[in-house]
């Protein structure tokens, strides 16, 4: 019964979005049409009923109801009731669910509070939200219905994949479909204001808190996404520029770019029909990473739930949607207004590299990622790894970093740089010193340089904030700074991490010993061990450093019997300066019987990588509320 | 400098970049793109020694040693037709064991033996390597026969 509530729940909020639709397009033909007083109800109602579907979705999954074929694909009964919930979006039709419910209620939600734009902005706004999001419902009613009934239902489930029984995992997807969700909305505003032609700074500052939330929970989301692939797969490696990771990346990249000329945009009325081409770009970025992880179409060592059917359909809607906002894009870009001028030295013109860089960077990705289809197409195979995206990659990301470090310190509209003399050349000694330092440590290049750019960007970063008052000093302000400076750290971390890593790969008995790094490790045993739904063989390691007192750590190697996997639990103990990692394998074979293969690794600041994304996060947030503030006591101040 | 002017300038600008991307990105993929071989286009026409590339296939059923030092494993890797040796020094995928699929990433040594830095084995009891899904029958047919 709920299931079949739910799904006619779904089919309700896909016929609100069709009213949406046509109600936005009435206010477009004429603006007192009646039809146009539906469009904000409607879009309200279906967030409602949107969020009651995937509801009754997680309650299927709370109470593992296997009549219903996609609880009993990818749940079992057994499974920790936090993972039985994740289960409801940790698979293809459930994740569908929640990016349409996602964006149901981001739309609701404008619907509920915008007042800023011109009405009939707004309309064409969210007439092409309803637009985006029925190919979406159409896509899971037509193709990926989440509440099919399975006919007799099976005793018991197929169990969740190992690897997806993570609370890291868990938590990842809603938080990455978040922001590409955001980025829906931005594209929709966009949409919006190319249809009436209202590219304003107002326009930004709407738009603007979405596309920070969406950046928000992207670099949240990549950057939890970089920690599951480091622990969980026990490689040791932090990024693989696999196409799954580069989806999530390239998204980001506009995002950013976005961030930034919608700033300039609100701040000076300059870069209208780059912001708007942004915006397209932007969300169509995270409908090619939904396509290239849904497809399958990619040889990718994450790609879970793939049907090529599937991919098939996200390209029809990726060309309907792109095409679409390009070819509207073409149409309008030279219609709208000629916005303010700048100079090149200014805050503005740096912005400007900026986000030319960006955008290099992400075609440099998007090439990459795309390149073996092109090639397959052409009849021969190529996988790009990272001997072509990190050269090429650094080639701009390079010089980013140094607009990153320089850039915040130059003032809107017109300035020298004899004004900022001293401040430069602070940042430049930087910049040398840690060079030095890192030639005398007889660093290999790419590690050198982006040691001493993290030097410089992390000075360029706080510089901002010298002679202020700090205590008065706006959030948006302190956002930037913390951002940028997360940068720095995160830049340092990968530096460090692939300049200083040790690695040791041994097979010892029981009571023998070796060393990485400054660590020395001795297999103290080898036990068996139960959890709820796995055994394991744990390995006992007592490691110490520098002679310091022992501490045990535990790997595991994990036998599921729901579906039966094995998987091999990482050990880490984490130390102020880095990362002791330890991965167990299995039982030497034949005469050497007895003897446990054990890879460890000792990781000098790698975990600045994640402490950076965090701090990069947090720095998004502050300038949310910022702004978010300031909208407010504009709105008061308006009303009073 | 009139508005006209900077607008034109700044595409300019965002277009030069953006070829250069474009074409930096074009000649490094030719030049870097490490290539896909099942067995029988490696015995074929085998890339040179050193150069990374990629080697897929199924683990012949009885062919996997390891090393005295315990790490280091041998094995063949066959496609019905061909066979070629791999090295492998560290811990296997969870998911490799013989007669089952394999891409190892890594190159070709000297003496034909292929030294793999990397063993991508399936992720998940439905994953396949994508290349050897599409083996056509019969060769899907004769690898199986091989390596029972």
């Amino acid at each position: 019964m709920i299931a079949e509530l739910g799904l006619a729940a779904l089919w309700l909020a896909a016929a609100l979005a069709g009213l949406q639709l046509l109600g936005g397009i009435a206010v477009l033909r004429d603006g007192e049409a009646l039809l146009g007083q539906m469009v904000r109800p409607a879009a309200q109602l279906q967030a409602v009923l949107c969020a009651l579907s995937f509801a009754a979705l997680l309650y299927l999954f709370a109470v593992t109801d296997l009549s219903v074929a996609l609880v009993a694909g990818n749940s079992h009964s057994a499974k920790p009731a936090i993972f039985k919930l994740a289960g409801a979006w940790g698979n293809h039709e459930g994740s569908m669910l929640l990016w349409v419910s996602v964006m149901a209620l981001a739309g609701g939600l404008i619907a509920a509070v915008e007042r800023r734009l011109p009405e009939r902005t707004l309309s064409a706004t969210l007439a092409a939200q309803a637009w985006v999001g029925l190919g979406f419902y159409a896509f899971l009613l037509l193709s990926s219905n989440p509440f099919a009934r399975l006919d007799p239902a099976p005793p018991e489930g197929t169990g969740l994949n190992p690897l997806l029984q993570d609370i890291g995992l868990a938590l990842h997807p809603p938080v990455l479909y978040l922001g590409y969700v955001g980025l829906s909305v931005a594209f929709s505003f966009a949409v919006g204001a190319m249809l009436t032609r209202e590219v304003t700074p107002a326009f930004a500052r709407v738009m603007r808190p979405w596309v920070l939330g969406a950046w928000v929970a992207l670099t949240l989301g990549i950057t939890a996404g970089s920690y599951w692939a480091y622990y969980e797969l026990g490689w040791g490696g932090w990024w693989f520029w696999d196409p799954v990771e580069n989806a999530s990346l390239m998204p980001w990249l506009a995002a950013t770019a976005l961030l930034h000329s919608a700033g300039v945009l609100a701040a000076r009325d300059a870069l209208r029909t780059w912001t708007l081409m942004l915006g397209v770009v932007a969300f169509s970025m995270s409908m090619i990473g939904t396509f290239l992880v849904r497809s399958g179409i990619l040889t990718s060592v994450h790609a879970f739930a793939v049907d090529p059917e599937r991919g098939t359909f996200i390209l029809a809607l990726l060309a309907l949607y792109i095409g679409g906002a390009l070819a509207l894009f073409a149409l309008r870009a030279g219609t709208v207004l000629e916005g303010e001028r700048f100079a090149p030295v200014s805050r503005e013109g740096g912005l400007v590299i900026n986000n030319v860089a960006l955008s290099a960077i992400l075609g440099i990705v998007l090439l990459g990622t795309l390149y073996p289809l092109l090639t397959e197409a052409l009849g021969f195979r190529v996988s790009v790894g990272p001997p072509y995206f990190n050269p090429v990659g650094a080639i701009f990301f390079l010089p980013a970093m140094a607009m990153l470090a320089v850039g915040p310190l130059l003032r809107w509209r017109r300035d020298t740089l004899a004004r900022i003399r001293w401040q430069v050349l602070a940042i430049a000694a930087a910049f040398g010193a840690a060079l030095l330092a890192a030639v005398l440590a007889g660093i290999a290049l790419l590690p050198l340089l982006g040691m001493a750019l993290a030097a410089a960007v992390a000075l360029g970063s706080v510089l901002p904030l010298v002679r202020r008052r700090l205590r008065h000093a706006p959030l948006t302000l302190w956002g930037t700074v913390l951002a940028h400076l997360g940068v720095a750290v995160a830049v340092f971390g990968m530096s460090a991490d692939s300049a200083f890593t040790a690695e040791r790969l041994v097979a010892l008995r029981v009571g023998e010993e070796t060393s990485v790094g400054p660590w020395r490790v001795i297999l103290a045993n080898v036990e068996p061990v139960a959890g709820p739904n796995w055994t394991a063989l744990s390995a006992r390691l007592a490691v110490s450093y520098s002679g310091a007192e022992p501490t045990l750590i535990h790997p595991q190697a994990r036998s599921f019997w729901a579906p039966a996997q094995q998987t091999s639990e990482s050990a880490l103990l984490t130390r102020w300066n880095g990362q002791l990692y330890a991965v167990m394998g299995g039982q030497a074979a034949g005469e050497d019987a007895g003897r446990w293969q054990l890879r460890l690794w000792w990781k000098p600041f790698v975990t600045c990588i994640w402490y950076g994304g965090g701090l990069i996060a947090l720095g998004g947030l502050l300038a949310l509320v910022g702004h978010l503030a300031t909208d407010l006591r504009r709105w008061r101040r308006g009303r009073a | 400098m009139q508005p006209k002017h900077q607008r034109l300038v700044l595409v300019v600008l965002a277009l030069v970049a953006l070829v250069g991307a474009g074409l930096l990105a074009a000649w490094a993929l030719r030049n870097q793109a490490s290539y896909f071989f099942v067995p029988s286009a490696m015995a074929a026409d085998p890339p040179p020694v050193g150069r990374p590339v990629r080697l897929g296939g199924m683990v012949q059923a009885g062919s996997l040693r390891t090393l005295p030092d315990g790490v280091t494993i041998r094995f063949t890797v066959g496609d019905g037709q061909a066979l070629v040796p791999v090295q492998f020094s560290g811990i296997v995928p969870d998911l490799f064991v013989e007669g089952s699929g394999v891409v190892a990433e890594g190159a070709l040594g000297a003496d034909g033996t292929f030294l793999a830095t990397n063993l991508l084995a399936k992720h998940d009891e439905n994953y396949m390597p994508r290349e050897l899904a599409e083996m056509n029958a019969d060769e899907a047919r004769e690898t199986v026969a091989e390596t029972q």
